[in-house]
């Protein structure tokens, strides 16, 4: 056994820092396999949920696609016409292809943090890897989806993007599974160089299951003049889901935004936070967090902003809207700083709708439901994220179809 | 016929009284102009004709155009022809003025309403009442009155905290909008009254309608003497004897 694998057979039995504890042996580690072939090509039900976070299954208006369902891989292409801009392949195929691959794998997540990593990392069923190359400006997002055809199924995969010098690219990951799932176990590493003078916009989607489990963990670096962006949304309920990504602006000048958007509803668990580490001169972070929790959600918003060089800045944005008395959420801000002029800021409110919004939309001729759906709406507004136009529409097309239903 | 008849009505806000027994009367076609000091209840006024769930009616009743809206929920007095600009709108994070605009107007005539009170097409997508300025909440306030093309139109202060230019514009756009209709406007120095024409004015003092007269008389006793006016006026000293 590799030393790798023996650190992980010990963090095996090691529970999360955050979120609650999972017994790992109770999920299904075997899966019928599916064979290659286009998105339109598979079922009905597998594209309605694809297409629910954010995959086209016409592959327009996307530069590629990488298919991954359970542990099968049905699809990994680039777009004619970005062929030489950009490369997919799964994460065993490109540690494969290129030697150098190496020195990004398990660099800056650490497979021994606990059993979800040590999961990942003993347990591997694939995953993407996304490279574009140096100097390549992509303008149309290559999309990738992690789906979960079979109930209790514990799907563990590893990503790693890098943006090569001078590049630009969008990706949006979709994550969810088919209908008749109920339970299960979704680990998914993923880690992300960006580099000098790059560009990376990353957006996940999560829309899960009542009783599924979730559990990514995922690291940034960041060089010189590097920009990475990281929009994360999870609209469905979801049994319980945990996550605190980080991002270390290691670079002069390098910047990183969280902007995270989360319904919790029904029974939901959900602990998110976003890590910014600001070890170069001139680098700048912000994370910007929207939640609402309905029924008997539970969310926790956490942030952590840590300023290591005097000429470094962040700030941490969280709002948070209880549409229950039974729900709750608890924003838990950190700000460490560890050289003299580093400036790290935060804000945080928690609340239930103003009676007061409510009365003055009536007074413009909206019933009471009308108007707390348009008080939410405007509450989870994703122009403040900045987003690509089509993403935007993206995105709010999905909380619209959230919030259809709830009112 | 009346437009807006209200009778006897009395109201308390957490456990204490503020209206105590206002009637009032605006036919149809009329301006009225309503004065009062701070606290007299010009403001709890509002909205109980808007019907807010915190103004507890205790007695009376409120008919708008013949119809008993005493009990109604807000929305379906607004539907009945009632419109409110507000002195202090809340701010709305995320939703955009435009997006209430649309709601009220359903997309017809939304440009030339907008450039009545010298708002540019790109206010319409900030958030509602979010860091306007006195003068953009004003023009916005009269801007969704105007769309929702109320009946029975109330404007609450629209010159309160307002610079002479925007002035002029929502004096304007209020006067013009009046020509056809009925309404209520609420002044406390009555520079809107130079742009409006209003039929007759009232005086609220301690929760009650004291009198009625010419907008010009009374805003002139104001202006030379203060609410202090009234304090000395013979029917409100009777009223207080009368307690």
């Amino acid at each position: 056994m590799s030393k790798g694998k023996k650190t992980a057979a010990d963090a095996i039995g090691k529970p999360a820092a955050f979120g609650p504890d999972l017994d790992i042996g109770v999920f299904e580690r075997e899966a019928a396999s599916w064979a290659p072939c286009s998105i339109s090509a598979l079922p009905k039900e597998v594209v309605q949920r694809a297409l629910s976070v954010g995959i086209n299954a016409d592959e327009k208006g996307r530069a590629g696609t990488y298919f991954q369902i359970d542990r099968s891989v049905v699809l990994q292409a680039i777009r004619d016409g970005f062929a030489g801009k950009a490369e997919i392949l799964t994460t065993k195929d490109a540690l494969e292809k290129y030697d150098w691959v190496r020195e990004y794998w398990w660099k800056i997540v650490d497979a021994n943090t606990d059993k979800f990593t040590a999961l990942a990392k003993l347990k591997w069923d694939q995953g993407y890897f996304i490279r574009v190359l140096e100097g390549q400006k992509i303008t149309v997002p290559l999309q990738a989806c992690l789906f979960i055809s079979q109930d209790n199924f514990n799907q563990n995969v590893h990503n790693l993007v890098i943006a090569e010098p001078g590049s630009e690219v969008q990706i949006i990951t979709g994550c969810t599974v088919h209908p008749n799932v109920r339970s299960g176990l979704h680990v998914g590493v993923s880690e992300f160089y960006v580099k000098k003078n790059a560009k990376l916009t990353y957006t996940m989607i999560h829309n899960w299951a009542q009783n599924f489990n979730v559990r990514p963990r995922a690291a940034a670096t960041l060089d010189d003049g590097a920009t990475f962006v990281s929009n994360y949304a999870c609209l469905k309920p979801v049994k319980s889901l945990q996550m605190y990504p980080v991002a270390y602006c290691r670079g002069t000048n390098s910047r990183v935004r969280f902007n995270n958007i989360v319904y919790g509803a029904e029974n939901s668990r959900l602990d998110i936070g976003s890590k910014v580490v600001l070890q170069g001169k001139g680098s700048r972070g912000e994370v910007i967090t929207r939640a609402i929790a309905s029924d008997n959600a539970e969310i926790n918003a956490r942030g952590f902003l840590l300023g290591e060089h005097e000429d470094s800045r962040a700030h941490l944005e969280c709002r948070g809207l209880l549409l229950s008395d039974k729900a709750s959420i608890h924003s838990i801000p950190e700000l460490v700083g560890r050289a003299k002029g580093t400036e790290l800021s935060h804000e945080a409110a928690v609340g239930r709708i103003a009676e007061e919004q409510i009365r003055y939309l009536m007074a413009r001729g909206f019933s009471a439901s009308e108007a707390e759906s348009l008080i939410i709406r405007g509450f989870m507004d994703v122009s403040v994220f900045g987003l690509p136009e089509a993403l935007k529409e993206d995105i709010k097309r999905m909380v619209d179809a959230t919030l259809v239903g709830v009112f | 016929m009346e437009l807006l008849r209200v009778e006897g009505l009395s109201v308390e806000i957490a456990g204490k009284r503020v209206l105590d027994g206002v009637d009032l009367e605006i036919p149809k076609g009329e301006t009225h102009v309503l004065f009062g000091p701070n606290g007299s209840g010009k403001t709890t006024l509002i909205k109980s004709i808007l019907g807010f769930p915190d103004c507890r009616i205790l007695s009376g009743r409120i008919w708008l155009n013949g119809t008993d809206i005493t009990s109604l929920p807000t929305n379906e007095r607004v539907k009945l022809g009632l419109g409110v600009a507000f002195q202090n709108p809340p701010p709305i994070r995320g939703v955009k003025l435009g997006d209430v605009l649309q709601h009220l107007t359903r997309g017809v005539d939304e440009m030339k309403l907008t450039a009545t009170v010298n708002i540019p097409a790109e206010f319409l997508g900030r958030d509602l009442n979010l860091g306007f300025s006195g003068g953009e909440l004003k023009r916005s306030e009269v801007l969704q009155v105007l769309a929702q093309k109320p009946n029975f139109v109330i404007f609450d202060e629209p010159d309160s905290g307002v610079d002479v230019e925007n002035l002029e514009v929502i004096g304007k756009a209020v006067s013009k909008f009046l020509e056809k209709r009925s309404g209520l406007l609420i002044t406390h120095l009555g520079h809107i009254l130079r742009y409006v024409k209003a039929d007759k004015a009232h005086m609220l003092f301690n929760g009650r309608i004291v009198c009625s007269e010419k907008p010009g008389k009374i805003l002139d006793q104001i202006m030379k003497k203060g609410y202090k006016w009234c304090e000395k006026c013979p029917k409100v000293k009777k009223r207080r004897q009368m307690r």
